[in-house]
């Protein structure tokens, strides 16, 4: 019997690449030898005349050159297809800009605010907030932040929606006193006269810029306006640059200088009205909200100060100050509170704030069941921490799918390593068959097998082993996913393990008997202590690819038997948390990541074998 | 350890080691048999009986030269009892029991077990040898259960999960086509199949192409950075596909590839790198280069050497690692999900809502074609891996 010296077809022991890396290194040595020699008799010369050390290295260059060259394509080609979108994921893990980019004014109102002193906000903070509200919920994009703020505090979305809706008719008063005054005030033209000018496109720039932010149009991530030249390339629409919008009017400098919040409402509003409606200023009069960015600015202003104003229509505001000092200015405050009482208690407010900052821990902490609170981060209730269990429950099941595969994969292995060649040849095929059958048939099969009505449960019964009304569950549950999880991934256990077991010789074991040890003994001093390297690659191998199954778990794994992965698909297509599902996913890719690790110092990346 | 060489002698042992043995035999299958006709005892005493009667009868009255007939003789007779009991089914199950209780009773009776076992082995280590068969032997059939229990159900002619009474009793009545009719007529299925068919090839070509070119590039000498490119190349095999699948998703729907074929063929195509990199990097080992050195001697430009004298050698590696890279993508679902939007439904895909939705037998039809493509991958794999080897010089497997 050959046993020592035949490598198996299936893991044929195929030298690696390294192996053949040292050969040429040892085949450059021997080129290098005789050169070494004579160098005490000057340099040798290659047939060109130059010196032949000179002329090998440039030789060398262009190999190493060439080399990159054809490596080059597809290190390219991993890095945008699949490195990027990883570094993305990580990206987004962190990333938090949508509160920055939809409540700008009211973050920055908000940054010297005390949020531990248990005051309101100031009426700054409110005001600020009407403006980015009223913008925010003119494009539709308020719910979207209330979701995700929701994440963090419950009950933030219906409040942003609720708001969002009441926040046309904050001052409404004050609005109809000035379209009551004059019809103009009602027209578009009247408008963009009182406004037209130039040297106001810095205020222009400033609302292009931020409407573009808020409408995810822009180009930001990691690499910036690269995005934009890669989508251009697959031709789809690229970010709005703010060049391009064409607002059809130009501001004048000293309109936006003597009026500057409305200068900014009229701007914003021109900018939507580009870019949302594809429409110009000159076909509506403008929103509400620069009304009432007009009053506040009237009354900034002193009668002097506007008499000093001789811009275009300079007549018609001095008119509607007069007129806007029988009104009350528009309280803020009391509008945000009687639409709803919430806004009235420091908790919306503590949220917008601890979330402002474009970067957060929030995702992070909420994967480890944890939360922002004002004395720091905490954990969380003991009934809303459900992500520390689940990992848990993802590192047990592994745990159990990994040993129950050793403990299958084992025997089978030593089993196949010791018969001779042809019966282990034919014996390897039930071993590779269900390797090379699609994933989700032997998810089918299982759940054919396993569930109530199903194979198993029939056999038993007839049997009698089991009564017909106590049919046993095994599916749905932890049970299932080990049992269908372990079927997938023991082929992954027995091909390591039948390729070491294989480089072991029988004679061992026979010097062990013959020396005296019983079988046991020779078993556990002699044969097994060099099958462990085997049992640490398969073990490693399976419990990598356990760890992050999502497929048969969500199938026959219930609700008990479900993994991580199957809450990070949750919190992709479900939930829409995409923050949190990029956090779990990070945490889960460390925990590979570091397991890879120790795979490649035990086995090697280059050992990685196929069975095939 | 069985050398196909017999070198114990076979004798007939004593009544009082067989009749129990075979006697222990017939009571566990008693037991079985009895349990389902709702008579526990009486099955395990008759079973106990019947066996040791027939193993006495068979070796002391027949003896070893009618062994033969004597075997016949049992499995008619356990072929008969089982129809009267269990029609054809019955019939089929007793004529396999009998066909055991046959080869069973010479083997133990004329100590049959011993003979490719070394002759001073102790019973117990005799019993262990064959106790661990039986081991081993349980989880053969736990990896290959659950893919044969799937093809005959794909037959079945109701729209269950399960056997049928008409399918156990084999009634031609309890089988049909119609779910392989479903598969083909479907709009669905087919145009599942339509998008499998469009995405793994082209994922494929993609992979191999660029992998082959890259593993070329590796395996010569005095690469730099070696280990961290050959790291960032096999890491969509280690990094967990829904990690990818997140990271994809993310990534695509801002640059505008997700919902596109294109997308879903550059993802599967990332997946499939790691597959044909390996190969191909474990079949140049072998590749002598003093080849191309012999080439470029002989006034070969480079691409002639690669067409002519590097190819044909690591073509082998080239097309294993394209069916890897092809079944990685034909099979894959959980990117495909992600990155693709309903145009792109593949079969897999299919599948797996078929499994969470609505259950069809389709899905076991479908299954098995998929287990036929296996098997056919499956082999070309294994004879171009041999083939590989011998052009390499390597032992022929």
């Amino acid at each position: 019997m050959s046993r020592l010296s035949s490598s198996g077809p299936q893991t044929a022991d195929a030298p690696t690449p390294e192996d053949a890396f040292h050969e040429t290194a040892t085949l450059d040595d021997r080129a290098r030898g005789p050169q070494r020699g004579t160098e005490a008799d000057g340099p040798m010369l290659a047939a060109d005349g130059t010196p032949l050390k000179k002329s090998l290295a440039r030789a060398l260059r262009a190999q190493k050159l060439r080399a990159l060259a054809l490596i080059a394509p597809l290190l390219i080609f991993v890095l945008v297809t699949f490195i990027a979108p990883i570094a993305d994921m990580l990206f987004r893990s962190v990333e938090n800009q949508i509160v920055r980019d939809t409540l700008p004014r009211t973050s920055a109102a908000l940054a010297t605010w005390d949020a531990e002193s248990g005051d309101l906000p100031p009426d700054s903070a409110f005001e600020a907030l009407y403006s980015d509200l009223f913008l925010a919920a003119e494009a539709r994009r308020h719910t979207r932040l209330g979701q995700r703020l929701n994440y963090e505090n419950t009950g933030m979305s219906s409040l942003f929606r609720g708001t969002g809706r009441d926040v046309d008719d904050f001052g409404e008063a004050n609005v109809e006193m000035l379209e009551d005054l004059d019809d103009r005030w009602e027209e578009a033209e009247f408008w963009i006269s009182m406004t037209s000018g130039t040297g106001g496109a810095a205020v222009l720039d400033a609302a292009r810029e931020r409407f573009i932010r808020l409408d995810d149009l822009s180009t930001r991530g990691p690499l910036g306006d690269a995005w934009c030249g890669v989508k251009g390339v697959f031709g789809a629409p690229c970010a709005v640059s703010a060049e391009d919008v064409d607002l059809g009017f130009t501001l004048s400098g000293d309109f936006a200088e003597t009026f500057p919040r409305t200068a900014e409402a009229y701007a914003e509003f021109a900018v939507f009205m580009a870019i949302e409606e594809e429409e110009t200023v000159a076909d509506d009069e403008p929103w509400e909200a620069v009304y009432v960015a007009l009053d506040r600015d009237l009354r900034a202003l002193s009668p002097e100060e506007l008499a000093a104003y001789d811009g275009p229509e300079a007549e018609a505001l001095r008119a509607a100050q007069a007129a806007l000092a029988d009104v009350p200015p528009v309280d803020f405050r009391a509008a945000f509170v009687a639409s709803d009482e919430d806004w009235g208690t420091v908790e919306p407010w503590r949220t917008i704030r601890t979330y402002a900052p474009p970067y957060t821990t929030g995702y992070f902490l909420n994967a480890v069941d944890m939360q922002k609170t004002p004395d720091g981060p905490a954990l969380r209730d003991e009934d809303e921490r459900i992500y520390g269990l689940l990992f848990q429950r993802t590192l047990f099941m592994s745990l159990m799918i990994t040993f129950s595969c050793i403990l299958l994969g084992y025997p089978v292995a030593w089993l196949l390593a010791n018969l001779p060649m042809r019966t282990a040849n034919l014996l390897m095929i039930l071993v590779l068959l269900p390797f090379w059958t699609s994933l989700l048939v032997r998810t089918s099969a299982w759940k054919v097998m396993l569930q109530q009505q199903g194979v198993i449960n029939d056999v038993l019964v007839w049997l009698g082993l089991v009564a017909d009304d106590g049919r046993l569950i095994m599916i749905n549950n932890q049970f299932g996913t080990i049992v269908a999880m372990t079927h997938i991934l023991l082929p992954f256990m027995i091909l390591p393990l039948y390729s070491v077991m294989q480089t072991i010789p029988p004679s061992y074991m026979r010097a062990a008997k013959s020396l005296g040890a019983t079988p046991l003994t020779a078993f556990r001093r002699v044969y097994f202590p060099q099958t462990v390297p085997g049992i640490g690659a398969g073990s490693i191998l399976v419990f990598i690819l356990a760890i992050g199954y999502y497929i048969t778990p969500e199938i026959v794994g219930g609700t008990t038997g479900t993994f991580i992965s199957n809450r990070i698909a949750y919190h992709i297509s479900s939930s829409l948390n995409w923050g949190l599902a990029a956090a779990l996913g990070s945490i889960l890719l460390v925990v590979v990541l570091v397991l890879y690790w120790a795979y490649d110092k035990i086995v090697g990346i280059d050992n990685v074998k196929l069975g095939g | 350890m069985s050398d196909g060489i017999a070198i114990t002698g076979a004798k007939t042992l004593p009544f009082s080691f067989t009749l129990p043995v075979v006697g222990a035999a017939g009571a566990l299958f008693g037991l079985f048999a009895g349990t389902a006709q709702g008579a526990t005892l009486l099955g395990v005493l008759g079973g106990a009986a019947i066996c040791a009667a027939l193993a006495w009868a068979a070796l002391s009255l027949a003896g070893v030269e009618r062994e033969r007939a004597v075997k016949w003789g049992v499995i008619a007779l356990f072929a008969l009892a089982g129809l009267l009991v269990g029609r054809i089914a019955g019939a089929i199950v007793g004529a396999l029991f009998g066909w055991f209780l046959g080869w069973f009773i010479y083997w133990i009776g004329r100590g049959r077990y011993r003979m490719f076992l070394p002759p001073y082995l102790t019973a117990g280590e005799v019993l262990w040898h064959y106790t661990f068969r039986v081991i081993c032997g349980a989880v053969f059939v736990f990896l290959i259960t659950p893919i044969l229990v799937v093809m005959p159900l794909s037959f079945n002619a109701e729209n269950f999960f399960t056997f049928t009474p008409e399918m156990l009793a084999f009634d031609p009545e309890g089988y049909s086509l119609k779910h392989y009719r479903d598969f083909f007529t479907s709009a669905d299925w087919q145009q599942a199949l339509r998008n499998s068919i469009l995405i793994a090839p082209v994922a494929t070509l993609l992979a191999v192409s660029f992998g082959t070119l890259a593993a070329i590039g590796l395996s010569s000498e005095h690469v730099p950075f070696r280990q961290a490119i050959m790291a960032v190349l096999i890491s969509p095999m280690i990094v967990p596909l829904i990690i990818s699948a997140a990271g994809m998703y993310f990534f695509y729907s801002r640059i505008g590839l997700q919902g596109t074929y294109l997308g879903v063929v550059l993802a599967h195509a990332a997946l499939g790198i790691p597959f044909v990199i390996i190969t191909v990097t474990a079949t140049l080992v072998g590749f002598d280069r003093s080849l191309t050195r012999a080439a470029a001697n002989l006034g070969a430009n480079p691409v002639t050497t690669f067409r002519r004298v590097q190819m044909p050698l690591i073509l082998p590696g080239v097309i294993s690692g394209g069916l890897f890279a092809f079944i990685t993508s034909f099979d894959e679902v959980v990117v495909v999900i992600f990155v693709g939007s309903a145009n792109q439904q593949t079969l897999p895909w299919q599948m797996f809502t078929g499994l969470r939705e609505q259950i069809s037998p389709t899905i076991l039809a479908v299954a098995t074609i998929l287990v036929c493509i296996s098997i056919a991958l499956l082999t070309t794999v294994e004879i171009l891996r041999r083939r590989s080897e011998r052009l390499r010089g390597m032992s022929p497997g």
